[in-house]
């Protein structure tokens, strides 16, 4: 992973395809630069009408913020995805369980695994959590886990997303519009669907919610409102799951009980996913100023009747500090070495690490552990001798704030960029579903594309852009499609 | 259903009718405005205009004189004027942004197309020309908006509630209007139904887009009592007080079928209704032609608070 190469996951612009991209490779390049144009201006009006949606849901001028797509599609292999979702897997139910033991018996600073302090400091650690047993002993139901490639076999977690994950709806926007866009590559490749994604997530919070519910137990998406930058798909999962979207204000607890305001009275709710962060949740438990939330809604959360999705407290899983620790937490709870690797991390509290950080900081990337969006970072090949040594001296001054971490070379996929089509770094983020029955991993997830020659950052704010993702059967295409090729293309 | 889906539904309407009330209010004005005095009265049209538009205090707060440029400014889109024309399409909008998701694309569009116009428009330098073009443009978008809501709204509760609020709002908007006539309009010294009325009550009719139908119905001339004998009581005429409350009614008892209760919103539109259909336009004017329609104002609010508090928290 240290080589200076770039993984193309296509072959490169030019050369030859690698297999699995094969018919896509060969459909881009012999497309006349006129049918390129064509495919791209109809994702684009595509998109736009969307994109009125996103204005209309998240922005008061109306000032359209769609987030760039590019319609070369990412694709991985249906192997390749087999063991990605194995590893996921494992890796969340080991994440669900390190966080029943946190908020539980502890045993795993018992071990001497993991440091107590590093949890107990935890900004995001909810002592009210201890005396709460989530039903199924699970506490992310929804989680996202951020994977980087750097070669054929190379995949690494590169974060966890414990909390409130998004990002879905561009997940099954985009492939809605490929779906549009290139029936003919459809109609010849076996890709996975991923429409499903809706109904799994009903069954997965159904699954989980309290003994005491009925058999047909009440789902609702609680959002903070028409403002909130992601409402859009607040509004997009409540409608495609069929349920209501509430605001804090629609729902009130009455004996423990949460009841949402209906036009028929009060309604009894059994599962509440969520996207509204923890400290605005209740204001009688945590922040008293928060008007987004429900007054009494932990108390009813501890008393049993009602599930909140995902739980509360589940930040503190997965925050930089806790991440370097995942090799061993997997290995702990699982028994099993993790099927998917961490990027190496020193952790600066271990004076043998602080030893190498400090004489290879000119090859590292060192960060703050509670930093983010970039603050508190240096990327040693990028920066000056002088700004090497004074982040050099902080370190030195307080070892324990920072970790460090190579720098990776991401693999890249094509995109249709003002050049022409050009490499461009791309990570993946799946969604992985935990319910009390199963976990429920619909194939692929989003795929965010650093758009910027050379940048690593696919952060939407960032310049950053998607591109629909992908699972497709190894093998040969289906023959019985074959003709389709000639009148699609 | 979400109450408060449901009260953002019926909001939303209710604020519509309302744009489109106050752009007919200023029409008749309009029209009023360019006749000789002779044949308008000697009363101001631009004064009952704010009293139709109940905006009075307001109104006056701001400005000293009635006059075409301060009452169109303040009725259209006065600072401080919370049911202004773009209030309304303003308030509209975010109800119905609220509720995206319970409404059609159709019916979105048209009140976002209609915010985005409004942000555009420079009122202040509106000629009269551009004032016509406007009051026709909040006129289309209400009828395009409710006819939109008629063509692509499933029938469940979600229409049913977008029904309620335009139809308590327009039962409310033609009963005022009627009344801000007889009473504030006409001179005292005036009868009712003196000659020089004859423009005044045309404008009216043509204000509701009613002057052709009327013509249909009643074969004579204009006549006071026979134009709100049109407007209150004629079953046939989509305006009227009769027509409103028989598709309330209407409205009401799917709600209460779907939701297997009755309750006081149905009760009290009940009563409305019969007494409506029990009326007759004589003993309506020996009994007294404002008393009944201040009367039916107070009602339709209270149904308007029944219908709140049944269903809408």
């Amino acid at each position: 992973m240290a080589s200076e190469s770039v993984f193309d996951e296509m072959g490169g612009v030019e050369g030859d395809p690698r297999q699995i991209y094969a018919e896509v490779a060969q459909w881009f390049r012999q497309a006349s630069p006129d049918l390129i144009a064509n495919r791209k201006a109809e994702a684009e009006a595509f998109f736009r009408r969307i994109g009125i949606t996103f204005a209309v849901y998240g922005d008061e001028q109306g000032a359209e913020r769609i987030i760039p797509f590019d319609i070369l599609p990412r694709i991985l292999s249906n192997g390749e995805w087999i063991r990605l979702s194995e590893g996921l897997e494992q890796r969340v139910r080991a994440l669900n369980a390190f966080i029943g033991d946190v908020y539980g018996a502890r045993e795993i600073v018992r071990a001497g695994i993991v440091p107590e302090d590093l949890i107990l400091s935890n900004p995001a650690f909810r002592p009210e959590m201890t005396r709460i047993k989530p039903t199924a002993g699970i506490y992310s139901h929804i989680a996202g886990v951020d994977l980087v490639r750097t070669g054929p076999d190379e995949f690494y977690v590169l974060e966890d997303n414990a909390r409130t994950p998004s990002g879905v709806s561009y997940m099954m926007e985009n492939r809605e519009a490929m779906l549009r866009l290139f029936p003919e590559l459809f109609g010849k490749l076996r890709i996975k669907p991923v429409d499903q994604y809706p109904d799994e997530l009903l069954a997965t919070l159904r699954s989980v919610a309290p003994s005491s519910a009925s058999r047909e137990p009440t789902v609702v998406v609680m959002t903070p409102g028409p403002f909130n930058s992601a409402y859009y798909e607040h509004s997009f999962l409540a409608d495609r799951m069929g349920v209501e979207l509430v605001e804090g204000r629609d729902l009130f607890v009455r004996s423990n009980v949460v009841y949402m305001r209906t036009t028929e009275g009060p309604q009894r709710v059994d599962v509440i996913y969520r996207r509204v962060d923890d400290e605005f949740l209740d204001p009688l438990a945590f922040r008293p100023d928060s008007t987004l939330g429900v007054p009494g809604l932990m108390s009813a959360y501890k008393a049993g009747n009602v599930t909140i999705s995902n739980a509360v407290g589940t930040g503190v899983a997965d925050d930089k500090a806790v991440y370097s620790y995942m090799p061993e937490i997997v290995k702990f709870y699982t028994g099993k070495d993790a099927i998917l690797s961490n990027v190496p991390t020193w952790r600066c509290r271990e004076p043998e690490a602080l030893a190498h950080v400090l004489a290879h900081i000119g090859e590292l990337v060192v960060k703050e552990v509670n930093g983010s969006g970039g603050y508190g970072m240096l990327v040693g090949p990028h920066a000056t001798k002088a700004q090497r040594e004074s982040f050099a001296a902080k370190v030195r001054n307080n070892p324990s704030n920072y970790i460090a971490q190579p720098t990776l070379a991401l693999s890249t996929v094509p995109c249709y960029v003002e050049e022409g089509l050009a490499p461009r770094h791309v990570d993946l983020r799946p969604f992985v579903l935990s319910g009390a029955d199963k976990v429920r991993i619909v194939p692929g997830g989003l795929t965010r594309v650093a758009l910027k020659k050379g940048s690593l950052v696919v952060n939407s704010s960032q310049g950053g852009g998607t591109k629909d993702t992908w699972v497709i059967e190894d093998g040969a295409p289906r023959a019985s499609q074959s003709q389709s090729q000639k009148a699609g293309a | 259903m979400l109450a408060r889906t449901a009260d953002n539904l019926y909001w939303l309407s209710r604020y519509v009718e309302r744009a489109e009330s106050l752009a007919r209010i200023l029409d008749v004005a309009l029209r009023l405005a360019t006749l000789p005095s002779a044949y308008a009265g000697t009363s101001n049209e631009w004064e009952s205009a704010i009293d139709i538009a109940v905006c009075r205090d307001d109104f006056f707060r701001h400005y000293d004189v009635a006059n075409q440029a301060n009452v169109t400014q303040f009725i259209i889109a006065g600072p401080d004027n919370p049911s202004s024309i773009r209030a309304c399409i303003e308030v509209a909008r975010q109800n119905a942004r609220a509720v995206r998701t319970a409404i059609t694309t159709e019916m979105w569009e048209i009140l976002n197309d209609a915010w985005n116009e409004m942000q555009r428009l420079r009122f202040q330098s509106f000629t009269s020309k551009d004032l016509t073009k406007f009051l026709a443009f909040v006129r289309e978008v209400s009828l395009r908006f409710d006819g939109a809501a008629y063509r692509t709204m499933l029938r469940t509760d979600h229409y049913w509630f977008q029904r309620l609020g335009m139809l308590l709002e327009r039962a409310d908007n033609t009963a005022r209007l009627l009344d801000v006539k007889y009473h504030v309009v006409l001179p005292e010294t005036e009868p009712v139904g003196g000659g020089l009325d004859y423009f005044q009550w045309s404008a009216l009719l043509r204000a509701v887009s009613a002057l052709n139908s009327f013509h249909l119905i009643y074969r004579g001339g204009i006549k006071p009592w026979l134009v709100a004998d049109f407007l209150i009581l004629k079953p046939e005429q989509p305006r009227s007080l009769i027509s409103s409350y028989e598709t309330l009614n209407r409205v009401l008892d799917l709600l209460a079928e779907r939701y297997g209760r009755q309750g006081p919103s149905q009760r009290l539109a009940r009563q409305t209704y019969s007494q409506l259909q029990n009326l007759d336009i004589d003993t309506l004017f020996q009994t007294g032609l404002h008393e009944f329609l201040e009367q039916f104002i107070a009602d339709n609010n209270r149904l308007g608070l029944a219908i709140n508090d049944q269903y809408l928290q």
